[in-house]
């Protein structure tokens, strides 16, 4: 038979381990970013282009008729160049390597940037084929970003190449 | 000493400090600190329990998911909210029970030689917990929901695994489909389950596995925690918009606790610290060790086959074969990678009653660094040297209360024990027909013995509820049992002088056994 001091010792002690358990599992409260921040997204996986060839009329004459595709494409994708400016400042610069071993697969990013929210002035340039000099893909605008927006940056081909959402 | 073994020695003497402060309100058996392992396990049932429950109900459509558990807080409060409460309480503490086992076993020393496998085996187990527990706030599908899913892909895309980022899944509403949440339940039903299948493993190699607490403190923490889900209800965040951050949210700090570290530092950080912290669990049992005690020796010829020291060993370190010698009888065979080097082998074996007369007396099982036979010439030296008007043999564990230190003296004969179970219960009838008036056996206390189940064992047979038993005809006013740690030596003291007292109380009683003259027949 527990003594009454035992009992309220046991009573303190499971309320202490039930307080314990009730307060960290809901505080302190968490806040991930202000409330006056919006974020952007930059989230890109596309397959870079390739470095095809169109093979002459004599190369094809050479090859089995059921084989004589026009264009002779290697199987490496080529890297992809990519720039970020936000009101004119440039926020990310970074070339994107084609996954896989052979080096055929997407090249993919994902990165996080907060900015103020508000109204802003954002441009994304890439080239999928850095073979070529310049852009190929480029889209610019004003932003408006209200605060705790997640804006998003991806790129379809069927959309057009590069979008916000 | 190493910065290591200060650091393990420090926070075992803080451990060892709360558990024998608990033990006022709590005693041995009820103590929550002796039996992290076993409360652990009933939160975990709890959590099953209560998750099968939230499982028949739940409704994995995207928007559905949300109202479908939010409905069991808003209108079923006193059953399904109850539920979900308890579900998200018990699962908190249990990972409040596991690290601090975790940190409870290390402060021990328990992680190398015969404890290797479950140490290591539990170490896995501590991810497993974490996956099932972080997996489990994505099926409600709130903000908070949003923000761990987010924040778990982003975590996980910094490690070379796919070949996408798996955070482009969570990068606009329309990115999410219902077969997500499909999958996710499957997940969060499919890791639980071999996190209990690698509990089965982490205790397989123990035996008298407490699997459960006592129905006191099973109760207890039920209550507890039903108070605490009653007048603090689990209720959702606004429901996820992956359109926007989540705000201000309540947060679970005991499992979602990496989020805000990584928001802090880097997933690079993170990383490094979940894979470092678990390398080094994992090369712990390399660090230098003492030389492992000698292990238990089993002597063919006085094993009967009993089974006793295959009941009472804590470490399922005994088995039993055919014995080579006699056909039809069987013997003990140890395993020295299981074997504790307790002795609990030696007090079970039949075969270790000092009564025998064999000038040497060689036991079915024994230790080599303290045989019983040691034992016995101990205990025969230590007799005819006691002198003064009550004379007192106290049998003690070497790693309780510094007995031998403080109680020795004219009328008191103190003998260090591996363990109290290890000492057969005869010897305290044996001391007591060999001249002691009085015998005390300090054991741990209770549910504190370094090898589990030694104060149990003592305990049980002195009091004739266990095989190798004291003999009935011994006066219990002869016999004292007192339970001490290693800072009791105040309280073992005065148990002494207590049970002194009494026995001089007792003056010229008829209880006295009939001596015994242990001679050595002629043809030993």
């Amino acid at each position: 038979m527990l003594k009454p001091a035992a009992i309220v010792g046991q009573v303190i002690l499971y309320g202490a381990f039930a307080a314990f358990i009730g307060y960290f599992a809901t505080s302190p409260t968490y806040h991930q970013i202000p409330d006056d921040v919006a974020l952007i997204k930059l989230s890109i996986s596309h397959l870079g282009d390739r470095a095809c060839r169109k093979r002459t009329p004599e190369e094809l004459a050479k090859m089995p008729p059921n084989m004589r595709a026009p264009m002779d494409c290697p199987r490496e994708r080529s890297d992809i160049k990519l720039e970020v400016d936000l009101d004119g400042r440039e926020v990310f610069r970074t070339v994107l390597h084609p996954t896989g071993l052979y080096k055929d697969g997407v090249s993919t990013v994902y990165k996080r940037f907060e900015v103020k929210a508000g109204t802003h002035q954002l441009a994304v340039r890439m080239n999928d084929n850095v073979v070529n000099p310049g852009f190929n893909f480029v889209q610019e605008e004003e932003i408006s970003l209200a605060p705790r927006q997640v804006m998003v940056i991806d790129f379809n081909p069927d959309q057009g190449g590069l979008y916000f959402k | 000493m190493s910065f290591h073994a200060a650091l393990r020695n420090a926070t075992k003497s803080v451990f060892l400090r709360v558990e024998e402060a608990f033990d006022a309100p709590f005693g041995g058996r009820d103590n929550p600190l002796r039996h992290l392992g076993a409360i652990g396990l009933y939160l975990l049932w709890i959590v099953v329990g209560s998750g099968l429950y939230l499982y028949t109900v739940l409704d994995t459509g995207i928007d559905a998911v949300y109202s479908s558990i939010g409905y069991l807080s808003q209108e079923q409060w006193y059953l399904g909210g109850v539920l979900r409460s308890l579900h998200r309480y018990a699962s908190d503490g249990f990972m409040l029970v596991m690290m601090l086992h975790l940190l409870r076993e290390w402060s021990y020393g328990r992680y190398f030689g015969f404890r290797l496998y479950s140490w290591m085996t539990g170490i896995p187990l501590i991810w497993l917990a974490y996956v099932a527990g972080i997996g489990g706030y994505w099926i409600v599908w709130d903000e908070l929901a949003q923000l761990s899913a987010t924040a778990t892909t982003e975590l996980l895309d910094w490690l070379p695994i796919f070949n996408e980022p798996s955070a482009r899944n969570f990068l606009s509403p329309d990115t999410i489909s219902d077969r997500f949440f499909t999958v996710l339940i499957f997940i969060h039903l499919g890791v639980p389950l071999l996190l209990i299948l690698g509990l089965w493993a982490h205790v397989h190699r123990i035996s008298h596995v407490d699997y459960l607490p006592t129905r006191r403190v099973m109760l207890a923490t039920a209550a507890a925690l039903t108070v605490l889900a009653l007048f603090r209800p689990v209720l959702s965040n606004p429901p996820a918009n992956l359109a926007s951050v989540p705000g201000e949210l309540a947060f679970d700090w005991f499992i979602l606790f990496i989020h805000p570290l990584t928001d802090l530092s880097s997933p690079a950080f993170v990383w490094a610290l979940l894979f470092g912290l678990t390398a080094l669990l994992f090369a712990l049992p390399l660090l230098p060790h003492g030389r492992p005690p000698p292990v238990a020796v089993v002597n063919p010829a006085n094993c009967t086959g009993c089974d006793r020291c295959l009941a009472d060993c804590p470490y399922a370190a005994i088995s039993m074969a055919p014995h080579p010698g006699r056909p039809g009888s069987r013997l003990a065979v140890v395993d020295p990678d299981l074997c504790a080097a307790c002795g609990i082998c030696a007090g079970a074996c039949p075969s270790s009653t000092p009564f025998r007369r064999r000038e040497k007396l060689v036991t079915g099982i024994d230790m080599p660094q303290l045989s019983v036979n040691a034992l016995r010439e101990q205990l025969e030296a230590a007799l005819p040297r006691l002198t003064g008007r009550t004379r007192i043999v106290v049998f003690a564990c070497d790693r309780g209360a510094a007995a031998g230190k403080l109680l020795a003296a004219d009328d008191t004969a103190v003998i260090d024990l591996m363990c109290t179970g290890m000492l057969p219960p005869a010897f305290v009838e044996y001391a007591l027909r060999g001249g002691a008036d009085g015998v005390m056996l300090a054991a741990c206390r209770e549910g504190g013995c370094e090898f589990r189940l030694g104060d149990r064992w003592s305990s049980e047979r002195l009091l004739g509820e266990r095989e190798p038993h004291l003999r009935h005809s011994v006066p219990p006013s002869r016999l004292q049992l007192t339970f001490a740690s290693a800072h009791d030596s105040t309280r073992l003291a005065t148990a002494l002088t207590e049970f002194r007292t009494r026995i001089e109380a007792l003056g010229a009683t008829t209880d006295r056994l009939q001596p015994y003259l242990r001679r050595a027949p002629h043809h030993a």
